[in-house]
């Protein structure tokens, strides 16, 4: 994935450490979305998408930050998400990827769901934590 | 401290419409709801109206799908009604199919369903 840390640094950041934060975290995200001009259906997709990722952030990362940018590549215009926790990391991360995989009490659709949601996926983790960043591109 | 979900009682028919934006307990909280009032009020039937919700996520859908069995336990159908189509193209998507949950394009034809559900059973 390429490195947009230029766009963080202009980002607009919410810190969620509780189930409503959350929800604040998907308002702002797609407020990008729509001035990003990206299709409904998009926006529909990454929002999903960032409200899975954002769930996972505080039920196994124990909260985080969510970063959201407008960015552009070649012409088109996208929304990139990051989601930062400082928790104990996901010790097998090719388990946790897979469709009905979960530790939790959830459907493990977040982190499979989520992927397929967006156009661009990486995930970083370790003892220090998860980062998930995503990308949505416009048409 | 979240806002509750109304849950209206219409003759044999509860009626569930979402209005706002849903956080986890928001949901929780009306599938606790929805079970006490089918009970307390030996409802037929419940409508569920997502028309206002912009996204349906993995946790709204198990709630959905929940909500549905622990109805027809109860002795009630539910209809999930008005989902918008990009909202149905992301679930899908996602990985959410919804199996087991009846849906009608709106609330009209939902509370149709429901009399031809209630007409075939009696």
């Amino acid at each position: 994935m390429k490195d947009y840390g230029t766009a963080v640094a202009t980002a607009e950041t919410v810190e969620v450490t509780t189930s409503s934060d959350v929800v604040n975290a998907r308002q702002v995200v797609r407020t990008l979305a729509q001035r990003g001009g990206l299709p409904l259906v998009h926006q529909t997709k990454l929002v999903t998408a960032a409200s899975e990722l954002g769930r996972n952030m505080l039920i196994y990362g124990g909260g985080g930050v969510v970063r959201a940018a407008l960015v552009a590549d070649s012409g088109r215009s996208g929304v990139y998400v990051e989601f930062r926790d400082q928790g104990p990391g996901i010790p097998d991360i090719e388990t946790a990827m897979q469709d009905g995989w979960t530790s939790g009490s959830g459907l493990g659709l977040g982190l499979s769901g989520a992927k397929r949601l967006v156009d661009e996926f990486d995930i970083a983790t370790g003892e220090g934590g998860t980062t998930v960043r995503i990308v949505k591109w416009g048409r | 401290m979240t806002d509750r979900v109304p849950v209206l009682k219409i003759g044999e028919i509860l009626l569930v419409s979402i209005q706002f934006d849903l956080e986890d307990q928001t949901v929780l909280d009306l599938q606790e709801d929805l079970s006490n009032r089918i009970v307390a009020t030996g409802a037929k039937g419940v409508v569920i109206d997502i028309s206002a919700l912009e996204i349906v996520d993995s946790f709204v859908g198990r709630m959905l799908a929940t909500n549905a069995s622990i109805s027809r336990i109860l002795g009630a159908e539910t209809i999930v009604v008005g989902m918008r189509p990009a909202v149905a193209m992301t679930l899908v998507e996602l990985g959410l199919s919804l199996n087991g949950v009846r849906t009608a394009m709106n609330l009209e034809r939902g509370l149709k369903l429901l009399r031809r559900l209630a007409a075939g059973r009696a």
